[in-house]
């Protein structure tokens, strides 16, 4: 089943609104090996100038992939999920996430094409603070594998 | 001791690091991120789909990269634009050393408002796990 090219422009908003947590922080930062006090110590993140503990970069992926799962759940879009790897991943910041933070987030389908025999998914998820202010856009490009390469 | 705008030039190379990725880790970072898609976990699923063996999340390798940025500017809020395509996977055998990834960076462009523009390597196994991948931080 091919991915539905009429697709492009769909959105798939989050149901409600993301919190996020020391404990989630510190849980992602241990996952990633990642030492620095700032993800973990409410005093350390205020000595750097935060108002709580920092999440990593790469922790708004959580929002992103939620959003591509709401996606790819959608069975008229005709994603086979056994099938898809991870192509390409981007974040555009507009500041770091907190500790605190209330995020809204949508994903939307930007762009649904084949290439050498794969069909390739882009998603793209904003994420927004209670303020409405725009905090983090992540871009991501799912591949779905042919059948016959199984 | 944190670089400065001013003294980083074109060329600057961020020293390289190795980070160690054992099944532990994928099961850890499954549970963290909520990808729980099993070519991350499940050896005989991974084979049925046709690859060599359960390989990494794409996301841990662009997390690990990213502690080279972070560790390397003191910030973690320095980054103001990040993108990594993945264009070889991690694969992990079921062993107590499991794979390693090993990531650097190259100063490619400063820009006037404090930011520079890297460009960012991974390898792990003789591959290059990562292609076309580069990140905007904010220096002081």
């Amino acid at each position: 089943m091919a991915i539905n090219p009429d697709y492009v422009g769909r959105e798939y908003p989050a149901s409600e609104p993301y919190q996020v947590t020391r404990v989630k922080i510190r849980e992602f930062a241990e996952a990633i090996n990642d030492p620095n006090p700032v993800y973990t110590d409410p005093s350390a993140a205020e000595a750097a100038g935060y108002a709580d503990v920092v999440a990593p970069p790469t922790f708004p992926v959580i929002l992103g992939m939620a959003g591509s799962a709401r996606a790819v759940a959608d069975p008229e879009l005709g994603v086979d999920f056994s099938r898809v790897v991870h192509g390409d991943q981007s974040f555009r910041y507009s500041r770091p996430l907190v500790a605190g933070d209330v995020l809204d987030a949508v994903t939307r389908i930007t762009d649904v094409k084949v290439l050498a025999g794969n069909e390739m998914l882009t998603l793209e998820t904003v994420v927004t603070g209670a303020d409405g202010e725009h905090v983090v856009t992540a871009g991501m490009m799912l591949v779905v594998r042919p059948e016959q390469s199984r | 001791m944190s670089p400065r705008h001013a003294d980083v030039e074109v060329g600057t190379e961020i020293p390289e690091r190795t980070f160690p990725v054992r099944r532990l880790d994928l099961i850890r970072y499954a549970g963290a991120s909520g990808d729980f898609n099993p070519i991350h976990w499940n050896e005989r699923f991974a084979r049925s789909v046709g690859l060599p063996d359960v390989i990494a999340h794409g996301m841990f390798t662009m997390a690990e990269a990213a502690r080279l940025l972070t560790d390397w500017t003191g910030d973690p809020g320095c980054v103001v634009d990040y993108a990594v395509r993945f264009s070889a996977p991690v694969v992990v055998p079921d062993d107590d050393e499991g794979a390693e990834i090993t990531v650097g960076g190259t100063v490619k462009k400063k820009h006037d408002d404090g930011t520079v523009t890297v460009a960012l390597t991974a390898r792990s196994g003789g591959a290059k796990v990562l292609a076309r991948s580069t990140a905007v931080v904010r220096l002081a």
